[in-house]
């Protein structure tokens, strides 16, 4: 056995009332790529800014190379030859790819010679990893897979031996995240020690040497990927079995609930994003839309929830149109029986200071049931969040708690317990189970399923295809704004990925 | 030639008047680059000015009154930070508690220590900043054009003066070309970046209210020492406000901040200047009119003429880390 590169012992963290990380331990062998999986909150990102000197424990030990040492700050994780790339990036949006990479690491009062031997040092980082980017590039103008490759750079740059990676394929596209594995495995090959936290089991099994499995604080198991599977993975992480893909039934499709004829999008620069769309969802089926992020499904979404202008075309609910000026009253859409779950829930979906109870009837705080007179009947809204938490087992089940503290995967179910709650006609969601754990992923497929069989329309939009195939009855994919083809549930993963890729949309061109 | 030496004198106050402005706006400039708001600069330049104003007169010396400013005005900065870095405050509520109790304690020590009604003594020659005469500005002064220029408007200003004018390309050079002012620029955007990069936020704020505090310092020293021969009560009388709008127009850029500051010092000057002499076309217009140009042209340019000003994205938030 290798020499341990990182061992953490006891680790104890709370937050306040929460008690993130509980008596932790964890061995992680030098040269080695070691994964990190369990549900949302489960505490590892708290555990892996531990042992990155962002947050203290309020116990425990951390030996680095053998030696115990004390990790209070960042700065001394840096000194120890530690990186981390953070869930959300830490870099400076309106500074150069240059002044990210230097801040912190400048080797002079002036910037001069900092920036001189920066700009040398990632050529020769570029070269040697086909770590790719432009030196002057501004962060905010960069996509994201890049913007994720200057947090590795600047890791790198700082010397690294030991890499952190929290949920670093979240954002990436399937090419993207391939280029990375490749990156990591090349680095692993160099002797450095790679930690890598995702949701995608896949990816463990593809690219780490050895897992744990994290839940709810603790740390439940340590395997070696060779010997485990896919599915004693998602069995630890959950405490109980998981279906990987949810059982359904043949649809039986109804009268046509939605109709979209014609459609066509400009975004806020001009640039057509939905071009000329046409589609019907029938209640009692679920269509899904493939694509690879920002072939204008977002831009579709938008229209047809009434958020967004549309330049043309027209939407039909029930068999009457939708105002497409992108003033419609969204409060009028879900009174005609449209709920909309969005992509973005931090943004669009949650108001994230507000409290779980009236996030959980946010937008719809006008209905008769919630008011008593003027005022808003806490009570009934009180008993109708509690009623949520545990039909959909949000946790933690309090209702009065922020919704900021309650992790990604649980806010999520509340926008999905909110909406889907409310017995709509027709239900629209995009991205329904991004950055959500595979237990929470088995819930929410169930219930999507649910509302088909009560003879709902569902119309999902999602980048993961896995998700697209167990759940659609039927399959639309989107290329360069138009969908280029539609396909039943049993089409295969190659076949959909060509037609993301545009390939037959080339050849149908030409 | 009477309209060019006219203009000429309206420009020579359009300088004495920016340079409190200035002081102040790249004050708070420091401070906002770094994420911390400050309505306090009008406070911090009052306190300045009081302790300039009593020292030099106790001193008998400029140099010591314009250090007890700085040193004064710096002191009330580091409450400022106290209160919003070290306990994250509200930054907003801060300031203007500073303001209040800098307004209040500059007329009661005045009133305990000189007993002249809030006033401090009459400075003398020696206890205020000279002019700087430069050199040949009396002999150039009747060559027709240049020569008032350059005896006018270049030469002729206290020290003072020249350092504010001085601050701009320093204040640039820091921000732009220094390892502290590319961390500086940083806090203020994102400060978990910042904290990541193994860089203390708190210090680094701290650091950028000390900045703050020596500039308002200066702009203190300036209104009683040399503007005005000693302290009088409220004399700062919104210049700390009108500094902050001028930060804004000039979307927290030092070169821009100085535009903006003569723009609003020239809009003082000429009010000055035009009171109740007859204008063009609209005639005699009410001393009050003229008085008030200048904060109208401020709402109106602020309103419709800069378009997007984007404030430092982490201002006015304190850093926390965990909820
Ligand atoms: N800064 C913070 N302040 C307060 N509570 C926090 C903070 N960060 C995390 N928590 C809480 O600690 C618990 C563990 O969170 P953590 O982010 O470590 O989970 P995770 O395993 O990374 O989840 P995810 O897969 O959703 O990223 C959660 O209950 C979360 O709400
Ligand atoms: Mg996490």
């Amino acid at each position: 056995m290798a020499q341990a590169a990182i061992e953490l012992i006891g680790i104890n963290k709370s937050f306040g009332a929460v008690r993130a990380n509980r008596d932790i331990n964890l061995e992680v062998a030098r040269g080695t790529i070691h994964g990190i999986v369990g549900e949302n909150g489960a505490g590892k990102s708290t555990l892996m800014s531990i042992l990155y000197g962002f947050y203290q424990a309020d116990s425990g030990e951390i030996r680095v190379g053998g030696k115990p040492v004390a990790i209070n700050t960042s700065n001394d994780a840096i000194a120890l030859g530690i990186g981390m790339v953070h869930q959300h990036f830490m870099l400076v949006d309106n500074f150069t790819v240059l002044e990210n990479v230097i801040l912190g690491a400048e080797n002079d009062p002036l910037l001069k010679s900092s920036i001189a031997k920066a700009r040398s040092e990632l050529d020769r980082l570029e070269r040697e990893y086909g770590l790719e980017v432009d030196p002057d590039a501004v962060i905010e103008e960069l996509p994201v897979g890049l913007q994720q490759r200057v947090e590795i750079l600047k890791a790198l740059y700082r010397g690294a031996e030991i890499l952190i990676l929290d949920e670093p394929t979240g954002v990436l596209t399937p090419a993207e995240a391939d280029h990375l594995f490749r990156i990591l495995k090349q680095l692993k090959d160099q002797g450095k020690t790679i930690v890598l936290i995702t949701h995608k089991l896949r990816e463990i099994m593809a690219i780490t040497d050895t897992v744990s499995v994290m839940r709810q604080g603790t740390m439940v198991a340590t395997r070696v990927t060779k010997q485990t599977t896919v599915g004693e993975l998602a069995e630890l992480m959950v405490g109980r079995r998981v279906l990987l893909r949810v059982e359904k039934g043949q649809s039986e499709a109804g009268a046509i609930k939605l109709s979209v004829k014609n459609l066509t999008v400009k975004d806020s620069r001009g640039v057509t994003m939905v071009d000329n769309v046409s589609f019907d969802v029938r209640g009692g089926e679920i269509v899904g839309i493939a694509g690879v992020a920002g072939n204008g499904q977002s831009e579709l979404l938008e229209a047809i929830s009434g958020i967004r202008h549309a330049v043309s075309g027209e939407v039909m609910l029930d068999g009457k149109p939708i105002d497409l000026t992108g003033k419609a009253d969204p409060g009028e859409l879900r009174d005609r029986g449209l709920a909309h779950v969005p992509e973005d829930r931090h943004h669009v979906g949650l108001v994230l200071a507000f409290e779980e109870n009236e996030n959980s009837i946010l937008g719809y705080h006008d209905d008769e049931r919630y008011l008593k007179g003027l005022f808003l009947n806490v009570d009934a809204i009180m008993a109708d969040a509690k009623d949520k938490i545990e039909k959909y087992d949000i946790r933690p089940g309090n209702p009065r708690l922020k919704t900021a503290n309650f992790s990604g995967g649980n806010q999520q179910k509340i926008v999905l317990a909110r909406e889907m709650e409310q017995d709509p006609g027709v239900l629209i969601v995009g991205q329904p189970t991004r950055g959500v754990d595979v237990g929470a992923i088995e819930f929410i497929h169930k219930r999507l399923i649910a509302m088909r069989d009560q003879g709902k329309a569902v119309l999902v939009v999602s980048v993961e295809l896995d998700e697209i195939r167990s759940l659609s009855d039927r399959i639309l994919v989107m290329f360069a704004g138009r969908v280029v083809g539609e396909r039943g549930p049993e089409a295969t993963e190659g076949e959909l990925g060509l037609l993301m890729a545009g390939v037959e949309h080339q050849e149908a061109a030409e | 030639m009477d309209i060019f030496i006219a203009i000429v004198q309206i420009l020579d106050s359009t300088i004495r008047l920016s340079v409190p402005l200035l002081l102040a706006c790249l004050a708070g400039l420091y401070s906002e680059r770094a994420g911390v708001f400050d309505i306090g600069l009008e406070g911090k330049m009052l306190v300045g000015a009081f302790a300039g104003a009593s020292a030099a007169a106790v001193f008998h010396s400029a140099f010591i009154g314009l250090g007890m400013a700085i040193l004064m005005s710096v002191a009330f900065a580091m409450v400022h930070g106290f209160a919003s870095i070290t306990h994250r405050g509200n930054q907003i509520v801060s300031g203007v508690a500073i303001n209040f109790i800098a307004a209040g304690s500059t007329i009661m020590l005045g009133q305990a220590w000189f007993q002249q009604g809030g006033r401090t003594p009459a400075l003398q020659p020696g206890e205020r900043f000279e002019a700087i005469v430069w050199p040949g500005a009396d002999a150039v002064r009747d060559v027709p054009i240049l020569g008032p220029i350059y005896s006018e408007l270049i030469s002729g200003h206290s020290i003072l003066v020249y350092i504010a004018f001085l601050m701009v390309p320093f204040t640039w050079w820091v921000l732009y070309r220094t390892r502290f002012g590319l961390r500086m620029r940083a806090v203020g955007e994102n400060p978990a970046a910042v904290d990541t990069a193994g860089i203390s936020v708190a210090w680094l704020r701290y650091r950028a209210l000390i900045c703050t505090g020596i500039l308002t310092g200066i702009a203190g020293a300036y209104l009683s020492m040399v503007q005005n021969g000693g302290f009088v009560k409220d004399m700062t009388a919104g210049k700390g406000y009108i500094a902050l709008a001028a930060l804004i127009f000039a979307k927290w850029r030092p070169v821009n901040a100085m535009f903006a500051c003569l723009l609003f010092g020239f809009l003082d000057a000429a009010s000055i200047r035009l009171q109740g002499s007859p204008l063009p076309v609209i005639g005699k217009v009410p001393a009050q009119f003229m008085q008030a140009l200048p904060y109208v042209l401020t709402v109106i340019l602020l309103a419709g003429f800069i378009g997007k000003a984007i404030p430092p994205r982490a201002g006015g938030v304190p850093y926390v880390k965990e909820r």
